[in-house]
């Protein structure tokens, strides 16, 4: 098998922000527990600026790497932001991921738009 | 991490030592070509029929019965595609199972391009075959019956000697696929009806790459591989001469003992099994709880994936496998576990353990104590727990 970066293994053994948000502002949920792997995000917003995020995942080692990482990369930033933020990115910041596990980034970006998504419904704003 | 605990045997053994002093001489000063008619060409041919010999006592059979080859995946091809293509006129015809391992299931995908029909006999949840349903599925035009010893992943054991038995009374040959059998149950060619056998070095601690046929004696069967007059005219090419003898060697060491060896890892399956089900909860085990090889364990722990699990492990110094998607490099979980009627998200989930005689109580002790907090850990982060 291919070998994880250094970085992948930290963000794997020391996931950041793991866990839920009881009165979150948007929850979003991407994947298919049929392919192994689920991630689930919970942001709170306020102002615009995502002041805290929660996940959960089920999956390899990348599909929480990649979980933890772009909860660091989204926390703080307002919500334009966090909805430019891609998948190579969230890669990259990981000093990259073996090529077969490529798709488990898209989770990643595809989470944090599901969960935003769910604060524009449930705050009655459109895209 | 210094610890070592190397619980994945069904995957590949250590070469014993004892192999590899046998192999030396022939990586070294013997390097003749057994073809030869010189001396160091002499003496590689006489190693390599001693070899030959000593599968032959290990399998109770004839020693002209014996092919080398270069493992188990060119075995089953070999049987496979052989007998096909070697009895086609008789029918195209072949039945095996849907466990088998890929070197058996794909050959056949390939045979069905050229015009055979496979059945692909179910297995029951514990991953054994109902001998009914192979009854109903034998045809006039069968002519090949393939069915593993073994399961390599849930380590279920086949009723090899009834279908041997409904082989031979409907004339039809029967192949075997027993590399992971090999070392953990005793085989006696001449007590169970069986025309070809595959088997490979390293999974009884011999050398990786080399392996033997069984062909028995009047089976009709086409090379595989053209050239040379090696192998009795049947498998071309320079024999990989340390390599035999190490597999030689190798099957004399893992059939001596035999039963005091397979009581020892039942033991420590049992308190492995055992230990792993009262400290975890939600935990399946996979295959059949006594008709299975001594020293496998497969379990799945449901909400979590299994590759997470093995790089836990790994730090905790403990080698072990998975038949989830990303450890089988595709999209799906494995085969075996979704044919024996496991939904995707559990067998994602599924942790082998497989045990050699090299294995301590005290590193099964160490598994226990390492595996609870693991799990817990991932299952903590993981969003399908509270979807009960």
């Amino acid at each position: 098998m291919e070998d994880y970066s250094k970085k992948v293994m930290d963000h794997f053994f020391n996931p950041r922000n793991v866990g839920e948000i009881e009165d979150a502002d948007g929850i979003g949920e991407v994947g298919n527990p049929r392919c192994g792997d689920i991630m689930r995000m919970y942001i709170k917003v306020k102002e615009n600026i995502i002041t805290d995020i929660k996940f959960k995942t089920f999956g390899c080692g990348a599909a929480v790497a990649t979980s933890s990482m772009v909860t660091e990369m989204v926390k703080g930033k307002n919500i334009n932001e966090a909805l430019e933020i891609t998948n190579k990115q969230v890669a990259e910041a990981l000093d990259g991921l073996p090529p077969v596990k490529m798709h488990c980034s898209n989770l990643a970006e595809a989470g944090i738009k599901a969960a935003i998504d769910d604060y524009y419904k449930k705050n009655g704003k459109g895209k | 991490m210094d610890k070592n605990i190397y619980l994945d045997n069904a995957a590949t053994t250590k070469l014993s030592s004892e192999a590899l002093d046998s192999m030396m001489p022939y990586l070294t000063v013997g390097y003749g070509n057994p073809s030869s008619i010189y001396s160091i060409g002499r003496e590689s041919r006489k190693a390599i029929e001693s070899a030959r010999e000593q599968v032959a006592k290990a399998l109770s059979c004839d020693s002209n019965e014996i092919y080398f080859t270069s493992g188990g995946s060119e075995s089953d091809n070999w049987a496979i595609k052989g007998v096909a293509f070697a009895n086609e006129n008789k029918g195209k015809h072949i039945i095996t199972t849907s466990i088998e391992h890929h070197a058996v299931l794909h050959t056949c995908k390939y045979l069905e391009k050229y015009g055979f029909e496979i059945t692909y006999l179910p297995v029951k949840s514990n991953g054994i075959i109902d001998i009914n349903d192979l009854k109903k599925a034998i045809r006039k035009d069968t002519i090949l019956i393939s069915i593993m010893y073994a399961n390599n992943e849930i380590g279920s054991i086949q009723p090899i000697k009834e279908i041997g038995e409904m082989a031979k009374e409907h004339n039809i040959y029967f192949h075997t696929d027993a590399v992971q059998a090999i070392g953990n149950i005793p085989i006696n060619l001449k007590e169970v009806n069986i025309d070809l056998l595959s088997l490979s070095a390293h999974k009884f601690h011999g050398p990786k790459g080399v392996g033997v046929l069984y062909i028995r004696k009047g089976v009709k069967i086409s090379n595989m591989i053209h050239g040379g007059g090696q192998e009795k005219n049947m498998r071309a090419g320079t024999e990989n001469v340390a390599g035999i003898v190490g597999l030689g060697k190798a099957i004399e060491l893992a059939t001596i003992d035999i039963e005091k060896k397979s009581k020892y890892l039942i033991t420590l399956r049992e308190r492995l099994i055992k230990g792993i089900m009262e400290s975890i909860p939600d935990t399946i085990l996979n295959g059949d709880p006594i008709n299975r090889l001594p020293g496998n364990v497969n379990v799945c722990f449901k909400y979590i994936e299994g590759e997470s699990i093995l790089l836990m492990l790994e730090i905790k110094g403990i080698c072990a496998s998975s038949g989830s998607a990303c450890t089988s490099g595709s999209l799906n979980p494995s085969h075996v576990l979704l044919a024996i009627g496991l939904p995707h998200e559990i067998a994602h989930g599924s942790l082998r353990l497989t045990l050699s005689e090299e294995n301590t109580q005290e590193e099964i002790e160490y598994v226990l104590e390492t595996l609870p907090p693991i799990i817990q850990n991932l299952r903590n982060m993981s969003p399908l727990i509270n979807k009960k």
